[in-house]
């Protein structure tokens, strides 16, 4: 069951600048933690230490927000896209 | 989403009117009825910086018969890379004045109105209030939450943008017909998570990618065409060039928004244990200054990245960025004999490296207040700032 995991810019120091890494797990539980596996610490910048996500992080599977689905249950098929998109203010 | 216009069209165009839009009017969704409604529009933008520049730009030669202009900050040399709507003579002029001398360049059938202060719960209503639209590209979550929350409150649609170095995002939040900003990310980052542009620095023309999307929403709104971004976020990376999409959907559990709150509070401008951390361990750049003159043994290090290291330092500096002081990491790199000194750019990031490198029983650490900005202001002028 692999997908493919969507790295925001900020977060990209735990992957190597990667923008894309691909993950194994068939929940964004198992996903999230298989990548915790290969990118130590970037688990962290996404769940806080009751292991719920973050409020200013969104994942998604596909174009749909975890939180409007099963949260960390959610499926995650193979082949589908996971996209973690954190709050941004920047505008100057 | 597709809505109804926001803006009832004005009585008439001129003929010099007509002769400068005929490139609009020429197009059936947008033709006379369309170009009336622009007309008529009053459109506030928040922040004539880097997303404020091309979208008043636009906003302007696209006939938007009003705009208002929030900026308090005057134009610095370091604007210039982005900021499009203010050239090299305007530095050190107010930046919502330089944005009316270019706008009334562009375009002088249009109404220019500025506010040149910062925009607060104590004006924020009345501001608005005389608007139809708002176009939000501010620089801070404060200023975020402060614009959503007065935006629900008004109920008026805004527009919203937010950029980063290579990223963007996008979208439009009208609470009476979708999300607003609180259900797409309910709470702020803690101050420090989450680098500023200041901080972490942006692609210049980004700003015109991301400001370009916000006034083209701007148009669909008022002349009430086309499907807008409500209920829809746009992510743009100038890297890969993709542009995708997600649904943003209102949060059944949000608390609803029925007025205005504390929002330098909310958001935090420096941690609390930052706070704390720095309160009676931090000293001025003279300090330091004549710490190094009287040739005491310390150990100062910048908390910042590589990239900005080499930009400017304090002579003498170590590099060992923020990060590695949150892992734990620097630790094991630090002297245990000598005073441990801490800087970054302007004191917000070593005051969060402060907090715990005296968690791990650095008690004696200090920071400098201001940073490297303030080394340069203070003590030697003839290095760059940025």
């Amino acid at each position: 069951m692999s997908v493919s995991v969507r790295v925001p810019t900020i977060l990209r120091g735990y992957t190597s600048d990667a923008a894309e890494v691909s993950a194994e797990g068939g929940t964004l539980s198992e996903v999230l933690a298989d990548l915790e596996a290969n990118h130590p610490g970037i688990r962290a910048r996404i769940l806080d230490d009751s292991g719920r996500i973050r409020r200013f992080v969104n994942v998604y599977v596909g174009d749909e927000d975890v939180r409007f689905a099963q949260g960390l249950e959610t499926a995650t098929p193979s082949g589908s896209q996971v996209s973690i998109i954190p709050a941004v203010a920047g505008g100057c | 989403m597709s809505l109804p216009p926001l803006v009832e069209p004005a009585d008439e165009l001129t003929v010099d009117e007509v002769r400068r839009y005929s490139r609009h009017l020429i197009i059936p969704d947008v033709g006379m009825d369309g170009q009336k409604r622009l007309k008529n529009a009053k459109v506030l933008v928040v922040g004539a910086g880097g997303l404020g520049s091309p979208a008043l730009l636009y906003l302007a030669a696209a006939g938007v018969g009003t705009l208002g202009i929030v900026d308090f900050d005057v134009v610095d040399e370091s604007n210039l890379q982005r900021q499009v709507i203010h050239g090299q003579s305007d530095v050190g002029k107010p930046k919502a004045e330089s944005a009316r001398e270019s706008i009334e360049e562009v375009n002088p059938y249009v109404n220019v109105i500025l506010h040149k202060e910062r925009l607060d719960s104590s004006n924020v209503l009345e501001i608005f209030g005389g608007y139809d639209l708002i176009l939000d590209g501010t620089d801070n979550f404060a200023t975020r939450y402060l614009v959503n929350d007065a935006a629900v409150l008004l109920n008026k649609p805004y527009v919203w943008g937010s950029i980063f170095r290579f990223d963007g995002q996008v979208s439009v939040f009208w609470n009476e017909y979708g999300p607003n900003y609180r259900d797409l990310y309910p709470e702020p980052p803690p101050p420090g998570m989450v680098p500023s542009c200041a901080e972490g620095g942006v692609l210049g023309v980004l700003c015109a990618a991301i400001g370009s999307v916000m006034v083209n929403e701007a148009i669909k709104l008022i002349t009430g065409i086309g499907d807008t971004l409500v209920g829809r976020l746009m992510i743009y990376d100038a890297l890969e060039m993709t542009w995708r999409t997600v649904k943003v959907r209102k949060d059944p559990e949000a608390e609803p928004i029925t007025e205005l709150i504390d929002y330098e509070a909310f958001c935090g401008t420096v941690s609390q244990e930052a706070q704390e951390a720095a309160a009676g361990s931090t000293i001025t750049a003279r300090e330091l200054k004549d710490m190094m003159d009287r040739g005491e043994d310390f150990y100062l290090v910048d908390v910042r990245e590589k990239n900005e290291y080499e930009i400017v330092s304090i002579p003498g500096s170590v590099l060992i960025p923020k990060g590695e002081f949150l892992n734990g990491e620097a630790f094991g790199k630090l002297p245990q004999d000598k005073r441990i000194v801490l800087h970054c750019k302007s004191g917000g990031r070593s005051a969060e490296a402060l907090a715990a490198l005296k968690g791990a029983g650095f008690g004696d650490a200090v920071h400098v207040g201001g940073g490297v900005l303030a080394w340069v202001n203070q003590v030697d002028p003839s290095l760059p700032t940025y």
